[in-house]
């Protein structure tokens, strides 16, 4: 079987999208991807996406973004898997290609979340944990990551700015990238003196919730045209897991296990150690998610994982550089759209192309998309080198 | 686009102008007292006007509108047409212009009516009035511009919502205090704050309400009159913006090239807080104060939902004899007492008692 490879990919600057809707988003990504694709024609559209029957008051995405792209009579449906979405449906695409039935496919990531004010946001995003066991208790995605982040401090005795490391990484990283919603690095004064959202966790331990889209196209290598001018980029695994959704019925909530189990069948099926990768993007929706994917997935020993990030480890000239882009924290965080914004990411990357951001060498790298607090893991493995 | 600048066929000036602000002050911080831990850095205003417990848009309007008579010189009777601007009209039916027409000796042969458009509803009942005397059909015309507004108890907008506003009467140049040279008026549909019909407080889109709204909306009106008039920002003394709070009419005031020094006067956000269809007027009435004949003078209203009123004004001689004859309004700001976030439970309605 050919490699399966990133064909063409599409993005849009996250931020406060007041003057456009969901379907704009979505076509904006669409649009530049299939014009990086080159003409190849996908078959099928995998649309991931968290919450727009909520907050949009739309379903149906995968046949409405179909039609407003002028793509109808393709395959098309949304993937819905929390903050993992976007993960999941490059999963689902990458599930398709590699079946066989189809040649090529489109997978778009969407979500607009600004279209609300007040509460509705948080409400929405509640309605992703245990709805009758976890949010009917009013727990929101942020004062869980608190609960979870106080549990981190005090298992490991490590003082309140123990988790700075993950802001300013991701916020010096956020500076050099045109799509970042923030591009502005930040001091540990700053992060020390920001507001406190659900203590012990403050502003910059949360990621911001904003709007985003981003589009890649999937193909197999056999597909590409002779004088394809973009370096190939493979997707050498897909792997992916879940835990119990109610971080209550977990034996150990400090350790994401899906994660543990996705990183761990995804590095057998790319037939690579961890050593072996260049690069992560995690799921820092939270600093303590980074903390605990890192750990989880044996970058890091129990209770190291924010050494990394306070020891410089996960910089960008680091050892083991992490959201090279920003990560959720600086890019923003977009929904359902943040999986395939990493993809993007680590496919511009491994095509040399992330300017300020590059990272050296940039030959394999890990994305993980988690929903909640890694109660969906979905990894995947991208690589430039291919026969 | 021929033609957009609003100019009566008879020239128009303010007569006469009066403002009224309670005495009333509730400090920003005992607000961050109760609701932010005691939070003080970064509080929009210092303090807000509070009205008392016997006030409301009726009984501040009528003590405007006393002061403007007053100023103007001339007889209740002789006024044609009295409009209130407000979103706190204390009936949501039966007009609050008519119990001020009657109490201050304007009716019966007078038009009468109330007028909504959040913030900038006083700026639109003064061009409507401009084009009543500017027609010919009246010599005089009463605008007020006057809340009570009211911040749902812990929002950001608790800070600044404030009490307090302007009377205007309008009538010919030749007798003007303040000649108006032109308006302009721009309007869209931008849903950045409302208040739907049963709610007690207004909701708001947070950051919306800026770069959409505010900003937009201000330098798009503003920037659109002074093209039409090929005016400059140094060709006015003073300028005068809607105040919704400390920064944003000093950011816009710099975004359209005016200085600190020409928008200080009428800055008054920061001792009264955000007087709503009153915000821009009240810091005209501050302006006319202290202005000399000669000075002109740019306000720009902004209303959300959204729109902006731009008027260019050119002081008079009048001024000077008499803008003595009421209560100045820095004088109104002076006069003051403060109370705590209990007091002002109570005089506002925020304790429900049955």
């Amino acid at each position: 079987m050919s490699d399966i490879v990133i064909a063409g990919i599409g993005q849009i600057q996250v931020g406060e999208h007041w003057e456009i809707g969901i379907r704009d988003l979505a076509f904006l990504v669409i649009r530049a991807a299939l014009r990086d694709a080159l003409g190849i024609q996908p078959q099928a559209l995998i649309v991931g996406n968290m919450l727009a029957p909520n907050l949009s008051k739309q379903s149906h995405l995968g046949t409405l973004l179909a039609d407003f792209a002028g793509l109808t009579g393709i395959e098309a449906i949304t993937v819905e898997a929390a903050e993992a979405s976007g993960g999941m449906a490059l999963r689902q695409g990458y599930l398709a290609v590699k079946s066989g039935w189809v040649d090529a496919v489109l997978v778009v990531g969407v979500e607009k979340m600004t279209d609300q004010v007040g509460s509705g946001v948080e409400t929405a995003l509640a309605t992703t944990m245990d709805s009758d066991f976890e949010a009917v208790h009013g727990v929101t995605t942020a004062s869980q990551a608190a609960l979870l982040m106080q549990r981190y401090l005090h298992e490991y005795s490590i003082p309140p700015d123990g988790l700075a490391g993950f802001a300013l990484t991701a916020h010096a990283n956020g500076a050099g990238n045109p799509n970042a919603m923030f591009r502005k690095p930040i001091s540990l004064d700053t992060y020390r003196k920001a507001e406190p959202i659900s203590p012990p966790l403050n502003l910059f331990d949360a990621a911001p919730n904003a709007d985003g889209a981003a589009a890649l196209i999937l193909t197999r290598r056999d597909r590409l045209p002779k004088d394809w001018p973009h370096p190939p980029i493979a997707l050498l695994a897909s792997a992916t897991a879940s835990d119990a959704l109610a971080l209550h019925d977990r034996r150990d909530p400090l350790f994401f296990e899906a994660l543990a189990i996705a990183t761990r069948r995804a590095l057998e099926q790319a037939k690579i150690t961890l050593e072996q990768i260049d690069f992560l993007e995690y799921h820092d929706a939270f600093s303590i998610y980074a903390a605990l994917s890192l750990e989880a997935s044996g970058f890091a020993e129990r209770g190291q994982g924010c050494r990394l990030a306070a020891e410089g480890h996960i910089a960008r000239d680091g050892d083991l550089p992490c959201a090279t882009m920003g990560g959720l924290k600086a890019r923003g965080f977009a929904g359902g759209a943040t999986g395939v914004y990493q993809a993007v990411e680590a496919a511009l990357q491994l095509r040399g192309q992330a300017g300020a951001c590059q990272v050296k060498p940039a030959r394999v790298g890990m994305i993980q998309s988690l929903g909640g607090p890694a109660s969906t893991a979905v990894v995947h493995i991208l690589s430039n080198q291919i026969e | 686009m021929n033609n957009i600048l609003l100019r009566p066929s008879r020239p128009v000036g303010i007569i006469g102008y009066g403002a009224y602000i309670p005495r009333y002050r509730l400090p920003a911080k005992e607000i961050a007292r109760v609701w932010a831990g005691g939070k003080t850095a970064g509080l929009p205003v210092k303090e807000k006007a509070v009205p008392g417990l016997d006030e409301d848009v009726a009984t501040m309007s009528i003590e405007a509108a006393r002061n403007a008579l007053a100023r103007a010189g001339i007889a209740p009777s002789e006024l044609r047409a009295i409009w209130v601007g407000s979103e706190s009209h204390p009936y949501a039916v039966k007009p609050t212009s008519t119990i001020v027409a009657e109490a201050i000796g304007a009716a019966p042969h007078i038009q009468a009516g109330d007028w909504e458009f959040a913030c900038k509803a006083g700026t639109e009942a003064m061009v409507a009035a401009i084009g009543f005397v500017g027609s010919g059909m009246a010599d005089y015309a009463m605008a007020i511009g006057m809340d009570t507004a009211q911040g749902r108890p812990g929002d950001a907008l608790e800070y600044t919502a404030a009490a307090g506003g302007a009377a205007f009467v309008l009538g010919p140049a030749e007798n003007a205090l303040a000649v108006i040279n032109a308006a302009y008026s721009y309007v869209t549909d931008t849903p950045d704050f409302w208040r739907r019909e049963h709610q007690k407080y207004p909701e708001h889109g947070v950051r919306f309400t800026g770069e959409p709204a505010y900003f937009h909306h201000i330098t798009s009106a503003a920037k659109t009159l002074m093209e039409a008039l090929g005016t400059a920002p140094k060709d006015y003394q003073w300028a005068v913006f809607h105040q919704p709070n400390t920064k944003f009419p000093q950011r816009v005031a710099q975004m359209l090239g005016f200085s600190p020094e020409q928008i200080a006067p009428g800055l008054l956000v920061p001792t009264i807080g955000n007087t709503y269809s009153g915000s821009s007027i009240i810091g005209l009435t501050a302006i006319l104060d202290i202005a000399q004949p000669g000075d002109r003078i740019l306000l720009t209203s902004f209303g959300s939902g959204a729109g902006s009123d731009a008027l260019d004004l050119t002081v008079a001689e009048e001024i000077l004899e008499r803008r003595d004859r009421a209560l100045k309004t820095q004088e109104y700001i002076a006069r003051r007492t403060e109370i705590d976030y209990a007091a002002y439970a109570r005089l506002r309605g925020k304790i429900t008692m049955k």
